[in-house]
């Protein structure tokens, strides 16, 4: 059983009130933050090498370095509890059930930060979670964790709870800013940086639920100790949130040291896929990130297996390997059309798309258009040449990666299951009543054998 | 002592200059000029904030600066972004460029009408411009074009949301030059569009500018619509003393004869309205919409306009007609009429007037 950081206590009775997260070692990490100086907490935090977790897995202890500290202007911490990506759920879970491991989290990092005022931005459709939040804040600062003058350290700390209004571009850190200025959620266009001029043209930095709630063992273990945990640069623990075909759907926190394969057949896990089905393909981390046919989410090109962290999921580029992403994983078993799957995603990205800049705008309802055209037995193959053509002048080209998102999945599922278009393509009657089938997307790949 | 100005050196398509320091790789274009400089649809030097959305003037970093020399991952918007000292731009030198490009003129004319026939735009339409330098000669969009519902915005302004590519221009005119803007953008991706809400009339004395910026035939002047085509009227710089705080009073007429059909604000050759001492030459509703004899003007002469422009077809002074050579070639004889239509037919009399004939010309309107 791999070692819980996060979720060790969640199953605890009781555990979303203050008095028992108090008494199973909540709040420990803000006494011990307070012995230590803003520096040595962002020192602490690179030494654990934790990597973002909402998806671009960047270090955040590099992004806390980067915030500019000009004299006499506030700095902000924002929370981004915009979860909207399809297929993770993770910080709903840790927002849900163990509210104070973020509240906790936001203290230590808004200390470490210089942040008086710091902002959860929540997603509209998480209602129900907000007002967990707020009773949770309200228990804090009863508890003298949020307030004046913290634990007699002069540290003044106010914490918010901002609802979104239902969009996935506020997930993007820039357009997430603009929303909680109270403007329309557009991205701002980079540079400047949130790092420089963020919310209210001050600093600021926005983080994931998960990045701020692995604060709390890093403090309290140290980051050289959280550091060893995982393997390679994918230290600590990260959360996944498992959906699809697979037998037990849910949270799992994992080490980033067991195999794709265990992840999904193991009891600990995943269970396998129900039915006596077979694997067909996966969305590793979250519908952004390339899908994978079965044969090369279990081992890498090089004829390696595939593990579940950052390097090994992105192994080969996006030729042969995927992303990690914000860890939903979407499993596919033989029954789903690629086609199909890649329709939806691309009505998302379509419906989602601010309108800002052009690619992106005009691109991602041109994508799901054609995709809609082949699912419905009307496509031609020139179809599919365009479509790869599309998403490669959106790709890049557009001001935040909302137009990348939407590109991604389109261009993996050409690349990988082009036969499975083409199929959809030539059976135009067929189509509308079977499914493509597992077909050789799980046969062994041929690695050459170097001399 | 005059303090010397920081300046940094950039390359763009192997052409070197100097430009101050803070300078957008887009301005530094413009500055070395002609096909160097990217097309900007968005981006309006005199509006605070505007530019990075259209994407067409998109541009390859082969250098950030000569202190990091290595190249940009992505292509970057040069509207929006500065020059380092050193920086070495590919424009119309890069395939990516141009690939990109060619996209972005793709993407933007998608859901574009094209009704280029019927709009009061045509001849000064920047979408136009960009299509016919950028773009490819057929689109591979098979489905219905997006319509919107029309919509009423007062009695200068018709606004035609199916032409618009938000640009954004028409909201920073609003927010920069009116005290209350009351349009904006509403719903997103690709409904999103121009509206006011709950189709409030957008009355402002300085609101007629969002004409000027108006990159295409979505937002235009009402008391032209329909009236004449911009190749057909005569543009002349004219000016009027106006009391209005912050307008400039320097306009351009676009006249036929003797009539004003138009008045807009002067543009520069990039499209943009001028800049009079550093500030930007708005002009008021009341110069726009409702001067419209020339006795309301002092005229000052001819608006050059470029000869590539369709606006400058034959009307220019210093117009030369070509010479007759016939008679040269002919060792000085005459050319000998070997046969007059009009002996034979009475078809097109040049006695009668087309004009005065109501309906389609038969036979029987030249039967005398």
């Amino acid at each position: 059983m791999a070692k819980k950081l996060l979720l060790d206590k969640a199953h605890v009775p009781g555990i979303r009130s203050y008095e028992v997260y108090r008494k199973e070692g909540g709040y420990r990490s803000v006494e011990k933050a307070f012995r230590l100086t803003p520096a040595e907490i962002v020192e602490e935090v690179k030494l654990s090498g934790l990597r973002g977790r909402g998806g671009a897995g960047f270090p955040t202890g590099m992004k806390w370095s980067f915030l500019a500290k000009p004299e006499g202007v506030p700095r902000y911490l924002v929370c981004n509890a915009d979860e909207s990506e399809p297929g993770t759920f993770k910080d709903r879970y840790l927002m849900e059930f163990i509210p104070h491991l973020l509240i906790e989290g936001m203290i230590v990092a808004s200390f470490a930060l210089g942040s008086n005022v710091s902002y959860i931005y929540i997603r509209g459709e998480y209602a129900w979670i907000a007002d967990i939040l707020e009773n949770a804040i309200d228990e804090a600062k009863q508890n003298g964790w949020v307030g004046k003058n913290i634990l007699g350290t002069g540290f003044n700390f106010e914490l918010y709870v901002q609802r979104g209004a239902g969009a996935y571009i506020c997930g993007e850190e820039t357009a997430l800013i603009e929303s909680l200025e109270g403007k329309r959620g557009n991205p701002r266009i980079k540079p400047p940086f949130p790092a420089v001029k963020g919310l209210w043209d001050c600093p600021t930095v926005v983080n994931n639920v998960e990045t701020l709630a692995a604060v709390v063992p890093i403090i309290n273990e140290g980051g050289e100790a959280y550091a060893k945990i995982g393997v390679g640069k994918s230290t600590g623990t990260k959360l996944i949130s498992a959906c699809g075909n697979i037998n037990k759907p849910g949270i799992y926190e994992i080490d980033m040291t067991i195999s794709v394969e265990d992840f999904i057949f193991s009891d600990e896990y995943c269970g396998g896929i129900p039915n006596g089905k077979r694997l067909k393909a996966c969305i590793p981390g979250g519908s952004s990130v390339p899908i994978l046919p079965a044969n090369l989410l279990l081992t890498t090109a090089k004829g390696e297996k595939r593990m579940m962290n950052y390097e090994s999921l992105s192994d080969g580029g996006f030729a042969t390997g995927s992303m990690m992403g914000s860890g939903g994983f979407i499993v596919l078993d033989e029954d789903q059309c690629i086609v199909r799957n890649t329709m939806t995603l691309a009505r998302f990205y379509h419906h989602e798309s601010c309108g800002q800049c052009s690619p992106c705008r005009e691109g991602t309802g041109w994508m799901e258009r054609i995709l809609k055209k082949i699912e419905s037995g009307k496509g031609e193959m020139k179809d599919i040449d365009l479509l790869w053509d599309i998403q490669r002048k959106i790709e890049g080209n557009t001001i935040c990666p909302l137009g990348d998102a939407a590109a991604w999945p389109v261009a993996a599922a050409i690349r990988h299951f082009r036969d499975e278009f083409e199929w959809h393509v030539q059976h135009p009657d067929k189509c509308l009543t079977e499914n493509f089938g597992l077909r050789h997307y799980a046969d062994p790949i041929h690695v050459a054998v170097t001399a | 002592m005059v303090d010397e100005i920081k300046t940094f050196k950039v390359t763009i398509d192997n052409i070197t200059i100097d430009v101050p320091v803070g300078t957008t790789v887009l301005n530094a274009a413009r500055q070395i000029g002609g096909d160097v400089a990217p097309p900007a649809m968005c981006y309006y030097s005199k509006l605070q904030g505007s530019g990075g959305k259209c994407r067409t003037c998109l541009v390859e970093v082969a250098a950030g600066s000569t202190a990091d020399p290595r190249p940009m991952p992505k292509l970057v918007a040069s509207c929006r972004t500065t020059v380092m000292d050193g920086m070495v731009v590919k424009n119309i030198t890069s395939e990516k460029v141009k690939d990109a490009r060619a996209g972005v003129v793709e993407f933007l004319l998608l859901n574009h009408p094209l009704d280029c026939p019927i709009c009061d735009q045509a001849g000064e339409c920047h979408l136009q411009d960009l299509g016919y330098e950028h773009g490819k000669e057929g689109t591979r969009y098979e489905f219905p074009r997006r319509t919107f519902e029309k919509e009423d915005i007062g009695p200068y302004i018709q606004l035609h949301m199916t032409r618009c590519i938000l640009c954004y221009r028409c909201t920073y005119v609003a927010d920069q030059l009116t005290d209350k803007r009351v349009h904006g953008i509403l719903d997103r991706g690709e409904h999103a569009e121009i509206s006011t809400y709950i189709s409030k009339a957008v009355d402002n004395e300085f609101s007629g500018n969002m004409i000027d910026v108006c990159p295409v035939g979505a937002l235009t002047d009402k008391t032209f619509r329909f009236k004449n085509r911009v190749w057909f009227t005569k543009p002349v710089d004219a000016h009027r003393t106006c009391d209005t705080p912050g307008c400039c009073g320097n306009t351009t007429l676009w006249l036929r004869g003797e009539e004003v059909f138009r008045v807009t604000a002067r543009k520069d050759e990039w499209g943009e309205v001028k800049s009079y001492d550093g500030k930007p030459g708005w002009i008021c509703n009341t110069c726009r919409f409702d001067k419209k004899k020339t006795s309301d003007w002092t005229i000052e002469g001819v608006t050059k306009v470029n000869r590539h422009s369709v606006i400058s077809q034959g009307k220019y002074e210093g117009l030369v007609m070509p010479k007759e050579t016939v008679q040269e070639v002919m060792g000085g004889r005459a050319p000998k009429l070997l046969m007059n239509i009009h002996d034979e037919s009475e078809v097109n009399d040049p006695k009668i007037q087309l004009s005065e004939i109501n309906g389609p010309a038969h036979a029987e309107n030249f039967k005398n």
